[in-house]
C-alpha cells in the first residue's frame, strides 16, 4: 500500500512537470524579452532576475518597466500590479474548487505559483489538481521564467528575429489548445469563451479601463450570464417535468 | 541594486501573492452556494476567451499574424492534437508566413 502510494505521488508530481513543458516553451520569449527590456530600462542583472523570481507574473513585470521608463514613481507601479493581478484572486477561487484536501501550507506554497497559464493548465485538467502536481506544474513554468529572464538581459535578442516574432504566439497557441478540446465536448465552453472574448474586446477596445480590470469583469460577466441562464433554464425544465 | 527598485518589487510581489494566496485560505473546506460554485467551475473557459481576445490580434503589428497564429492553433487542436504540438504547429506556421510575406 505504502509503496504505491509513493509512487502515485511521485507521478502527480511528474505530471505537473510535463504539463508545464508547453508553458515553459511559451514563456521563453516572453522571458527573453523581458530580460531584454529590463536592461534597457536600466535596471541590474539582480534586480531583473529578483523581480521574476519574486512577482513571476509576466503582464505586470512588463508594465512596471513601461512605468519605469516613464519615470513613474514606485507607490504607482505597485498600485498598478495590484490591478493587473487581480485576476488571479478569480482564479485562485476557481482553481480552490477542484484543489485536493492538500495543508493550508502545502496550499499556500502552490498558490504563489498561479499564473494565466499554470491556471489555464490546471484548471482544464480532468478530474482534480493536489499539492504535488501543482508544485511540479510551477516548476517547470517557474524555472523558464527566472532562467529567460536573466538569459534574456544577458544575451539579448540572441535568437533570430523571424523566430523571435513567430514564437509570440506561444502562449496564445497554448491557450487555444487548452480551450478547443472542451469546446467540443461542451456548447457551453463555446458560449463562456466566445461571451467573454466579446466582452474584453469591447472592453480593451472602448478604452473603459485597464487590461486588468477588463479582463476580471468580462470573466465575472460571461460566468454569470451563463450561469444564470443555464439555472433559468434547468428551473424550467423541472418545473414542466413536474 | 537600488534600495527602490528592491522595495518596489517586494511591494509588487506582495501585491501579487495575495490574491493568489487569499481564496485557498478564505475558502478552503467551505461549501459555497450552488450558484457561486457553477460561476466559479464557468471561470477557466470565460478567462480563456478573454486571455485570447483580443490581445492575440496585437501580438505583432500586422493583425493578420496574430489571426494566423491563431487559426493554425485552432485547427491543429481541432485535430485533437496535444497542447506541445498545438504550440510548435502554430509558431512554425507563422515562421512559414513570415518567411513568404
Amino acid at each position: 500500500m505504502e509503496s504505491t502510494l509513493v509512487v502515485k505521488q511521485a507521478t502527480d508530481f511528474k505530471r505537473g512537470i510535463q504539463s508545464g513543458i508547453s508553458i515553459a516553451i511559451g514563456y521563453m520569449p516572453v522571458a527573453l524579452t523581458f530580460g531584454l527590456i529590463a536592461k534597457t530600462t536600466g535596471l541590474a542583472l539582480g534586480e531583473t532576475v529578483m523581480m521574476s523570481m519574486l512577482v513571476f507574473a509576466g503582464a505586470a513585470q512588463y508594465i512596471s518597466l513601461s512605468l519605469l521608463a516613464q519615470g513613474i514613481g514606485i507607490f504607482e507601479v505597485i498600485l498598478t500590479t495590484f490591478i493587473v493581478n487581480i485576476r488571479h484572486f478569480l482564479m485562485s477561487a476557481s482553481l480552490n474548487e477542484k484543489a485536493e484536501e492538500d495543508s493550508v501550507g502545502a496550499r499556500m506554497g502552490y498558490s504563489f505559483g498561479i499564473t494565466d497559464e499554470t491556471f489555464s493548465v490546471a484548471a482544464t485538467r480532468e478530474g482534480t489538481v493536489n499539492a504535488r502536481y501543482m508544485f511540479g506544474l510551477n516548476l517547470t513554468a517557474y524555472s523558464s521564467w527566472v532562467v529567460f529572464s536573466g538569459l534574456g538581459f544577458l544575451i539579448g535578442a540572441g535568437l533570430p528575429q523571424t523566430l523571435q516574432e513567430s514564437m509570440s504566439v506561444a502562449l496564445y497557441a497554448m491557450f487555444v489548445g487548452l480551450l478547443v478540446p472542451s469546446m467540443k465536448s461542451n456548447v457551453k465552453v463555446v458560449f463562456l469563451a466566445a461571451l467573454a472574448a466579446a466582452f474584453n474586446s469591447i472592453f480593451t477596445m472602448a478604452e473603459l479601463m485597464s487590461t486588468g480590470w477588463a479582463i476580471v469583469l468580462a470573466t465575472l460577466l460571461s460566468a454569470i450570464l451563463v450561469e444564470a441562464v443555464e439555472t433559468f433554464k434547468k428551473g424550467r425544465g423541472t418545473e414542466t417535468d413536474e | 541594486m537600488s534600495k527602490e527598485i528592491v522595495i518596489m518589487i517586494i511591494g509588487m510581489a506582495i501585491v501579487t501573492y495575495i490574491p493568489r494566496m487569499l481564496p485557498f485560505v478564505m475558502f478552503r473546506g467551505k461549501e459555497l452556494p450552488p450558484f457561486l460554485q457553477g460561476v466559479l467551475k464557468n471561470v477557466p473557459y470565460a478567462t480563456l476567451g478573454a486571455l485570447i481576445f483580443p490581445a492575440i490580434l496585437f501580438i505583432q503589428e500586422d493583425i493578420w499574424y496574430g489571426l494566423i497564429g491563431a487559426a493554425a492553433a485552432f485547427i491543429v487542436a481541432f485535430m485533437g492534437a496535444n497542447v506541445i504540438v498545438v504550440v510548435v504547429g502554430s509558431i512554425s506556421v507563422l515562421t512559414l508566413y513570415s518567411y513568404f510575406f
